[in-house]
């Protein structure tokens, strides 16, 4: 038995059912990271011994016939910039290098309430800025498909974990796109949940009004089950929304696109799309046509502008947000400093990369006193105008589907000293977080050299059911 | 040449909570150094703030009484700026749209009274505290403070002498602490004051620039800071040197009796505010509106009317009594304990206020209960004490808050109205002061005063005086 090849649900039955105990699973996840991570460099944290002590609790409860939770026992990875109590949470950064909250993120606290295993934390772009996971100050993920290659980002160590099958599953964090373009390359499925419907609580924040946590997965049913137990109101998250629906995903999944009308927005096939992406992807819409889905090209010409609005949007939230990490209270503090001010600079100059530097001085030039109307305030402007069109698209159809990237995972170093490049990245993840929609990336096929290809489904706000329905036909079609 | 003076104010209260704003740390003063803290107000990465609703309904509350137009759709904005005893570097705050605008306050002058308008009322959390050590090269931080929710009260200029200002503040005060509001204690930092001062020719309309003074503890502070800036800019303008007076703040330093340059305009921050994306807007719905209405107790101007038509005492006893919620309100309730209105009155302006001022604590923190202070004042009207005998019985029940029965037995200052008794101090007093009495019998009648004050030195205060007088009279004749 290849336990590796093994779904969330397959593990967690079989450890419920004691075909293999927790502790087996986990050490095997373990054994194997130490063996192979070294190549792709997916983990910053292996916490070996708190979770072997965590699967040997849930094998207990299971030897006493006690009730266990929905993820009993099956070891999941963490991205680095979501609380872990007791567990380094470093944001990939030297500013939070020594950083161990006293607190879980309620993603974190809901995961062990439904008794799944912590094993590590990953690797990911400084603060979540970035598209390569290059941004790292301690290392650089590799694509398990080509360790030449970058494993996207920012969430990249959660996206490689899972493709490399060095974990079951993982979550991540996305503000414009972090979950599903390194999803796209990495081969594996992952979601950006409806802002609202998972709580931010303890998700360090990089643009407040954008940001979601998300699972990644081998396989869309997986993607289905975590959504399920990270999904929910949270009064410890004031934007976490009151009116969320039901979150039992896996009940009617495979109900499949029969009548459903599919949206493709013209604007997202534009130039700078890579032709065999834009062929994978047209090949995969047929398919949906074959199972009795009715396709439209649609035009939604406002989501062009998309790209600047969610630069100028989330730097200027991140320049606030990370305002905080000034040496005084908790994290990098420099060995010398003359006075308070001192230490405040010292403190953000030694610690913070090039690109968190950028982005922080450009969230800061947007809200400067005489430009906040030029800039942010247009932005605002925009993303409303954003979200109100795909409301208005989402009235006549029930899914869009488009690209995750327009380009094939790049090389390492390829696009490091260019930025823009970098954001363009982007272009066709960024309007699904303005418009505050759920998106799913799901691998629709591989180009010639052997890169995998992802598509996106985006969803009406709480339309996760819808999406999931989407991707799991496409899955089985691809199969 | 003739100047007007010209003041705004802005006053931060904070609100009387039991939680921040933002988290459910106490706000309880004086705990130990960041003993209220937790990972929320101390602004870890990850943590989120969640409005106290409590908050809302404060602020809503004192735009009520204050007279102001509720806003119904508020957001909270972020005032970015780094300073060490602000832990996530931004001040949650209101920006553009605050919780109350256009208010109303009035205040007595010497040309009758007058109407001072606020400008706005917004919500925001209060930052930590910076202790300095001297000598040291470090300072420690509190943040026990961080997160306390306040109210900022902005006034427009429509104050004209550093008196004004002062009544302005205390009138603003007294509303506050009626509306339970605010606890409004500026010692304790709880009610604190900015002021903003300019001067202009008398009869010219636009404002000169201003200069605002930080730093300002107290009324004295606050009328002694604002005289000594309104000097200072006279003279300027005096001189011709008009151009000396810049936008600038300025920090009034009590012990030097001065105010000196803090920052001048060029280094003001640029805050860079914007709205708070971790907090939805908050919508104020009409019948939170309408149901804060029904909470607004009798505020200080309503309170004054009626003291005046009920309780027949002078202008100035009504004035002290309503300045204070705490002292008229300890005031009405004696009288609602059968207390005399007149002999309540008294003890609490003269008895009372003299044992505050000695002893420097708040009116709240007056250590008899009134219940206890009711049946000292019944006591005395019972004549079971002397008047003499209750003020030092009165001494000690604000000294240690015991009952004043206890007190009065325990002292053994029961008012003596035993015949027999007295008769033996009459009859040793009358033996030991022959010449007052000699001096009764030749007519001068005055002289039996002293034989009394000397018959309650005797009993130590307990002795009946009316019974004393009539033995002693009744004691002289027999001696005939």
């Amino acid at each position: 038995m290849d336990i590796d090849k093994l779904s969330v649900e397959a593990l967690r039955d079989g450890i419920r059912d004691k075909v293999f105990t927790s502790e087996e699973i986990v050490e095997f996840y373990i054994k194997k990271i130490k063996k192979e991570d070294g190549n792709i460099n997916s983990y910053l944290t292996i916490c070996e011994e708190r979770a072997l002590k965590d699967a040997r609790i849930v094998d207990e409860k299971i030897a006493k016939g006690e009730k266990v939770g929905m993820l009993a026992g099956v070891p999941i990875a963490i991205k680095d910039n979501i609380c872990t109590d007791g567990i380094t949470t470093t944001c990939a950064s030297k500013m939070l290098e020594d950083f161990i909250p006293p607190y879980d993120a309620t993603v974190v606290k809901k995961l062990k309430d439904a008794d799944a295993v912590i094993i590590g934390k990953t690797n990911m772009d400084e603060f979540a800025m970035g598209s390569s996971t290059e941004n790292s100050a301690f290392k650089v993920t590799k694509n398990p498909h080509d360790l030449e290659r970058v494993p996207g980002g920012s969430s990249g160590g959660s996206a490689a974990a899972v493709g490399a099958r060095l974990a079951p599953f993982s979550l991540g964090s996305d503000t414009g796109g972090s979950i599903r373009q390194p999803a796209a390359f990495c081969g594996v499925v992952g979601l950006k949940p409806t802002y609202g419907l998972v709580s931010r609580f303890g998700l360090i924040a990089f643009g407040s009004s954008l940001d979601q946590i998300g699972p990644f997965s081998n396989n869309v049913r997986d993607c289905a089950l975590a959504l399920e137990i990270i999904a929910g109101t949270d009064p410890l998250d004031n934007t976490s929304s009151k009116n969320i629906g039901s979150t039992d995903y896996l009940t009617g999944i495979d109900s499949g696109v029969e009548k459903m009308k599919i949206g493709v927005p013209k604007e997202f096939f534009g130039d700078g799309l890579d032709p065999e992406i834009k062929a994978s992807i047209l090949n995969s819409i047929e398919k949906l046509k074959g199972l009795g889905a009715t396709v439209e090209e649609i035009s939604i010409p406002i989501t062009e502008a998309g790209l600047s609005a969610y630069y100028v949007i989330s730097s200027a939230e991140a320049s606030s947000n990370l305002a905080r990490f000034d040496g005084i209270r908790y994290g990098y503090r420099p060995k010398e400093f003359e006075d308070v001010y001192d230490l405040m600079e010292k403190s953000r100059t030694e610690a913070f990369g090039e690109e968190v530097k950028r982005r922080i001085m450009l969230g800061t030039y947007v809200l400067s006193s005489g430009y906040y109307d030029a800039y942010y305030n247009r932005a605002l402007k925009l993303k409303k105008k954003i979200k109100e069109e795909f409301k208005e698209v989402f009235s006549k159809y029930d899914i869009i589907i488009s690209p995750v990237s327009p380009v094939l995972p790049f090389k390492c170093n390829e696009k490091k000293n260019n930025p823009l490049e970098m954001y363009l990245a982007d272009v066709y993840t960024v309007n699904i977080n303005l418009a505050g929609v759920p998106a799913i990336s799901v691998p629709c096929g591989t180009s010639k050299s052997g890169l995998p290809i992802g598509l996106q489904i985006i969803g009406p706000h709480f339309g996760e059911s819808t999406i999931l329905k989407a991707a799991l036909a496409l899955e089985g079609a691809l199969k | 040449m003739s100047y007007e003076t010209v003041i705004g104010l802005e006053i931060h209260a904070e609100l009387n909570t039991k939680t921040k704003i933002f988290c459910s740390c106490s706000t309880h003063f004086g705990a130990k150094p960041n003993e209220n803290t937790c990972p929320i107000c101390m602004g870890l990465p990850g943590t989120l703030p969640v409005l106290n609703e409590e908050v809302v309904h404060l602020a809503v509350k004192a735009g009520t009484a204050l007279n102001c137009k509720i806003n119904k759709l508020n957001k909270m904005d972020r005032k970015n700026y780094f300073y060490p005893d602000l832990p996530k570097a931004y001040q949650i705050s209101q920006f553009d749209t605050p919780i109350c605008g256009n208010g109303l306050v009035y205040i007595e002058t010497p040309d009758g009274q007058r109407e001072v308008r606020l400008n706005r009322i917004h919500i925001e959390e209060d930052a930590g505290k910076l202790v300095h050590m001297e000598y040291e090269p470090y300072s420690l931080i509190d943040y026990n403070r961080v997160g306390v929710p306040l109210i900022e009260i902005v006034s427009e200029p429509d104050m004209r002498s550093p008196q004004e200002a002062v009544t302005f503040l205390r009138n603003l005060k007294a509303i506050l602490e009626y509306s339970g509001i605010s606890d409004c204690r500026m010692e304790q930092g709880s009610l604190r004051c900015d002021a903003n001062i300019s001067i202009r020719k008398a009869g010219q309309q636009e404002y000169n620039t201003k200069v605002e003074i930080k730093n300002i503890n107290s009324f004295r502070e606050l009328q002694k800071a604002l005289e000594k800036e309104e000097k200072r800019q006279k003279q300027l303008y005096d001189y011709g040197e008009e151009f000396r007076i810049v936008q600038e703040t300025r920090r009034w330093d009590a012990g030097k009796g001065k105010t000196v340059t803090m920052r001048s305009k060029e280094d003001a921050n640029d805050y860079r505010y914007f709205p708070d994306p971790d907090i939805i807007p908050i919508v104020i719905k009409d019948s939170i509106i309408e149901d804060v209405k029904k909470e607004i107790p009798e505020l200080p101007k309503q309170r004054t009317e009626r003291f005046m038509s009920s309780y027949e005492l002078t202008e100035k006893e009504v004035d002290i009594l309503v300045s204070d919620k705490f002292l008229s309100d300890y005031f009405e309730d004696l009288v609602k304990l059968g207390v005399d209105k007149k002999s309540a009155c008294n003890w609490i302006l003269t008895d009372m206020l003299k044992l505050v001022k000695e002893k420097e604590i708040e009116y709240e923190e007056i250590p008899i209960k009134k219940e206890d202070m009711a049946s000292l004042l019944k006591m005395v009207a019972d004549k079971k004490i002397s008047v003499t005998a209750a003020k030092s019985v009165f001494e000690e029940m604000f000294n240690t808050g015991n009952h004043p029965e206890a007190i009065v037995k325990e002292k053994g200052l029961g008012q003596i109205s035993d015949t027999g008794a007295i008769d033996e101090i009459v009859v040793a007093v009358l033996q030991a002061n022959p010449q007052s009495v000699a001096d009764y019998k030749s007519g001068k009648t005055q002289a039996v005063g002293y034989l009394v004050g000397q018959v309650m030195k005797q009993s130590k205060g307990k002795a009946n005086p009316q019974m004393a007088r009539d033995t002693l009279e009744k004691k002289i004749k027999e001696m005939v």
